[in-house]
């Protein structure tokens, strides 16, 4: 109760002062009463201040009065300044809502925890791999009849879930109605029980959900799908859906927040495992994630190794249905390959795997520019200080602690950081969405929860606190120093202050050279990127993935391609297997001109219809294309690529290959050569690719495959409906599924190049400015601080270029030494940034003379002011005026 | 808190068995009854009695209120509340304990 009306007190301190004095009024009041002389009682009374002061500090808690006085001394000092306040203010607010919005995603995306009981038990397997061009790696991906095995031998230690990554599939929920897109995993019966998932409507799945394939056709929604979806209706329990070309029946909802495992996009349905029919019985088919949750106390190594032996030893029985050259080329490393065990708390996904080095790259970029910021601030404050010298040591002089000098300062900071980060989280506010939106293809857009928790909260508080030292500890320490002598003769030592605000500008200037060169690297990968031939030509292309009921003969597709052909805005039409740049591509192995599988990695094979060349634009080089009435597997036509591998470069048409058939070879005669053009992927060179005259491995027939129309209109989405209603027309049992611009699937492939390259060159401009603004201050402060020096030397006849000379350059020496710390940090960091770089090296010359001819030009530019306002110094002016 | 020395032990004490005697006395009155009792020889500083009076009162040994007096003039009182009460009769046997082992040593030396 005391220490409460102690601290109430502070915030009435006038009425505490009234009252004091009404009390000690009343003692002279009673004193003249009784007739005692009030010159005597003043005399007895002693000094009434110090009585009034000896009540006041009793009843107040004075620690907290000089807090809140300290607090409206500072905003009454940062009012004063306004100007540099507000950059103060705007650069540190720029500063924390960066950092504030990069935690944002980071956490978002890789550190919140699934909301599932216990997830610091969860893992997920992992297998080493090499990739085509012999490059070390890892994949999640396992095939079922191999999980069935590991879980039997783990049993006990561990329990196994195979979950599915999310997949945009097709549903309708009346036989007659509109496809709809939503967000499938297929996961273990098991997996909901095991993560300790409680249903918020109906039933999860359990085991006996997972006992036989293609049994079990039922569906839980997510809690986020049921709502935006249904709106919560209950009645949605027991209703059907239509997917996969099969029924299946809604049987519950997921708990609300759990969105699937995932991260970075939300599962809309879950379907149990056995529903992915002969995917659960095919071992050579790798398509799920294998899930590890740990029994409580087991050691994951034990269990690592125990599945690593497991994995092996169903490899070594997979292997047995190989081909033998196939074996031998990759058998060794596959029957040796290397397991993992990777923690999965925070869930797992390829937004993950695609953005972590991304993310954690522009974490450190806008840290970075916080620091920059806090420099700025720290030698604004300094340069600030030295003005209040005089003021620090008259305080000093008539007694204040040097404790409460170093509280007012850091009080000031303390203020400005406060209204920063309120600024800085507003700013966090929008750009954390607006990030993720930049991440997302149009077509299948990230989704992260993104809430402004106690996380965020306490990250936003404990950055600003830290920012508060970091600029205002300097300062405050300087308070702490005053020499109350040396400052009120105004002689005191200019040198020191003078020392550290040079090493604020040398660290300044390094990291802004790092931030440049880093944004230099990522926006030069993104241009090569971007500018990279593909080989074909996507304008005015639409790509309409479509699907039929039943697989049916190319024929039949070949010709929806002829109907499409006759609608009019339709320059040229074809069909093929898959759709370029989809990231879905069939390889298979080649017996070519002497070299065999065992040489070669598999080449990539597409199946395209006749006119399909022409619609792309791929010129054709040599030979010809395929005629209607040839079949698979007897022609091929080859790329540039195929043919410098197999036949050192020269003419292969005519030649005659080897490719699979089934679980036998075939002869293929190649017809034609066509040009490089590029079929998944920008980064890597052109594969080795074979056009085949048919749509899908497996030769028979197609239910999936994707029309490529050439529109005449400049907006190839303008024809988008047209299509879709014409192609089943032509062929009832046939649905457009998928409708995309070749253009987009395009730039997809530089989404994220194109995120690290925007934000980093923002960030870049953010750090110019800040440090221009810098260096533009203190030159300032200190022209006008030596003053009186280069008016004496004006005086004295000093030439113009010599007063800048003394004005700039210890600055400008400062320049070169952060330049120089700023380029030797950014080829110390180059290694880590590697991967994302394209046909760009840390060590281009280019790449190390950009940043430094850009700081150098802002650094003239901030100097120049300053050396115009020393140059302009009148001698007889200033000398009168000391 | 302020360090406790002897003679602030000794002006609570005289504080508080004053108004164990007398309930409601402003400031004025506490300080000429201390000063009349000791015959003179004891002048307590007003610059000491107010602040030591708010102390006790934060501590909840003593209630205050403001009363209008005759006249019009206004006064802030004290009286004892139980803690006070209980504080008092700690702080005599204290006391008591304290001069009467002063004075052993007196009488020894």
């Amino acid at each position: 109760m005391s220490g409460w009306s102690r601290i109430a007190n502070v915030f009435r301190l006038p009425r505490v002062d009234r009252d004091i004095d009404a009390e000690l009024e009343s003692h002279f009041d009673e004193a003249r009463t009784e007739g005692r002389d009030p010159a005597e009682v003043g005399r007895e009374f002693g000094s009434r201040l110090r009585a009034h002061e000896g009540v006041r500090d009793v009843i107040v808690a004075t620690w907290l009065e000089s807090l809140v006085a300290d607090a409206i001394f500072g905003w009454r000092q940062l009012r004063k300044h306004k100007a540099a306040s507000a950059a103060a203010l705007l650069s540190l607010a720029l500063g924390i809502g960066a950092c504030t919005a990069a935690f944002r995603l980071i956490d978002a995306l890789f550190l919140r925890p699934l909301p599932v009981a216990d997830p610091g038990r969860l893992y997920v397997l992992s297998y080493g791999t090499f990739d085509d061009s012999g490059k070390a790696g890892t994949s999640t991906a396992s095939d079922y009849p191999g999980f069935r095995e590991l879980r039997a031998v783990v049993k006990g230690e561990a329990e196994l879930m195979a979950i599915s990554s999310p997949d945009r599939i097709d549903v309708a929920y009346s036989s007659d109605a509109e496809m709809e897109r939503a967000y499938q995993q297929y996961v273990s019966g098991w997996t909901f029980a095991e993560f300790g998932l409680k249903p918020a409507l109906g039933r999860l799945f359990t085991e006996a959900d997972d006992l036989k394939p293609g049994a079990h056709p039922y569906a839980v929604l997510s809690y986020d799908y049921w709502s935006r979806r249904f709106g919560r209706d209950p009645r949605i329990l027991g209703s059907t859906l239509h997917a996969h070309n099969r029924v299946f029946q809604i049987v519950g909802v997921a708990p609300e927040g759990f969105t699937g495992t995932g991260t970075g996009a939300f599962t809309d349905l879950f379907l149990p495992i056995m529903m992915a029919n002969a995917e659960v019985t095919n071992p050579n088919l790798v398509w799920f994630t294998t899930w590890v949750r740990l029994r409580p106390g087991i050691d994951p190594e034990r269990v690592r190794q125990q599945l690593r032996a497991a994995v092996l030893a169903h490899r070594r029985e997979v292997v047995k249905l190989w081909l033998p050259d196939v074996v031998r080329r990759v058998g060794g490393h596959y029957l040796s390959a290397p397991v993992f065990l990777d923690p999965a708390a925070a869930g797992f996904s390829f937004t993950q795997q695609t953005y972590r080095l991304a993310l954690a790259i522009l974490a450190v970029l806008v840290a970075l520019v916080l620091l920059i910021a806090c420099a700025n601030v720290a030698n604004l404050m300094s340069a600030q200080a030295a003005a209040r010298a005089r003021e620090m040591a008259l305080r000093v002089a008539i007694g204040a602690g040097k404790r409460r000098l170093v509280q007012l300062v850091l009080m000031e900071s303390l203020l400005l950081a406060l209204m920063a980060s309120a600024l800085g989280i507003v700013f966090a506010w929008w750009a954390a969405p607006f990030v993720v939106g930049m991440i997302s293809p149009p077509d299948s857009p990230a989704r992260l929860i993104l809430p402004a928790d106690w996380r965020v909260t306490s990250f936003a508080v404990t950055l600003t606190f830290a920012v508060t030292l970091l600029f205002g500890l300097a300062p405050a320490l300087r308070a702490f120093s005053v020499k109350p002598a040396s400052a009120l003769k105004g002689g005191d030592d200019p040198h020191a202050r003078r020392h550290l605000m040079h090493v604020l500008i040398a660290a300044q200037v390094a990291f802004c050279f790092l931030v440049h060169f880093v944004a230099g690297l990522f926006v030069s990968t993104f241009e090569r990127l971007a500018n990279t031939p593909t080989g074909f030509s996507s304008a005015r292309v639409l790509t309409l993935e479509t699907a039929s009921k039943a697989p049916e003969d190319p024929n039949i597709w070949y010709q929806v391609v002829q109907h499409l052909r006759s609608l009019p805005g339709v320059e040229s039409a074809a069909v093929s297997g898959l759709t370029l740049m989809s990231g879905r591509v069939w390889t298979e192995d080649v017996w070519a001109n002497g070299h065999s599988p065992q040489q070669y990695q598999p080449a990539w094979f597409l199946g395209i219809s006749p006119g399909w060349f022409e619609t792309m634009k791929i010129p054709l080089l040599e030979g010809r294309d395929f005629r209607p009435d040839e079949t698979h597997p007897h022609v091929v036509i080859v790329n540039q690529a195929f043919a410098s591998r197999y036949f050192d470069g020269r003419s292969p048409v005519g030649r005659t290959i080897e490719i699979p058939n089934g679980s036998a070879r075939a002869k293929a005669e190649i017809v034609g050569l066509v040009q490089d053009a590029r079929y998944d992927g920008m980064r890597e060179p052109i594969q080795p690719t074979l056009y085949a005259a048919t749509l899908v491995p497996g030769f028979t027939g197609a239910n999936f495959a994707t029309f490529t129309v050439r529109t005449k209109s400049a907006n190839p989405m303008a024809l988008a409906s047209i299509l879709r209603y014409e192609i089943p027309r032509a062929r009832s049992e046939f649905r457009v599924w998928n409708i995309r611009t070749q253009q987009e699937l395009v730039d997809d492939q530089t989404i994220r190049e194109r995120m690290l390259a925007m934000l980093s060159l923002f960030f870049a401009t953010v750090a110019l400015v800040l440090a221009g603004v810098g260096l533009y201050g203190v030159l300032d402060y200190m022209v006008v601080g030596r003053r009186r020096e280069l008016g004496i030397r004006i005086a004295l006849g000093a030439r113009n270029g010599d007063i800048a000379r003394r004005v700039t350059v210890d600055v400008f020496s400062m320049l070169l030494l952060g330049s120089a710390c700023g380029l030797g940090l950014g080829l110390g960091s180059a290694r880590y940034i590697a991967t994302l770089l394209y046909q760009v090296k840390a060590t281009d010359a280019p790449m190390l003379a950009l940043p430094a001819i850009t700081i150098l030009a802002a650094a003239l530019l901030a100097a120049l002011p300053p050396v115009l306002r020393a140059l302009r110094i009148d001698p007889s002016e200033m000398l009168r005026a000391e | 808190m302020p360090k406790q020395d002897a003679l602030q032990g000794a002006l609570d004490l005289m504080v508080l068995k004053i108004l164990s005697r007398r309930s409601g006395l402003h400031g004025y009155a506490i300080m000429t009854a201390i000063e009349e009792m000791s015959e003179g020889v004891l002048r307590v500083e007003e610059g000491s009695l107010y602040p030591a009076l708010r102390r006790m009162e934060e501590a909840g040994w003593l209630r205050a209120e403001w009363i209008t007096r005759e006249g019009g003039r206004r006064a802030r009182i004290y009286s004892l509340t139980a803690a006070g009460k209980k504080q008092l009769t700690a702080e005599e046997s204290r006391w008591q304990a304290g001069t009467s082992a002063v004075n052993r040593v007196l009488r020894m030396a």
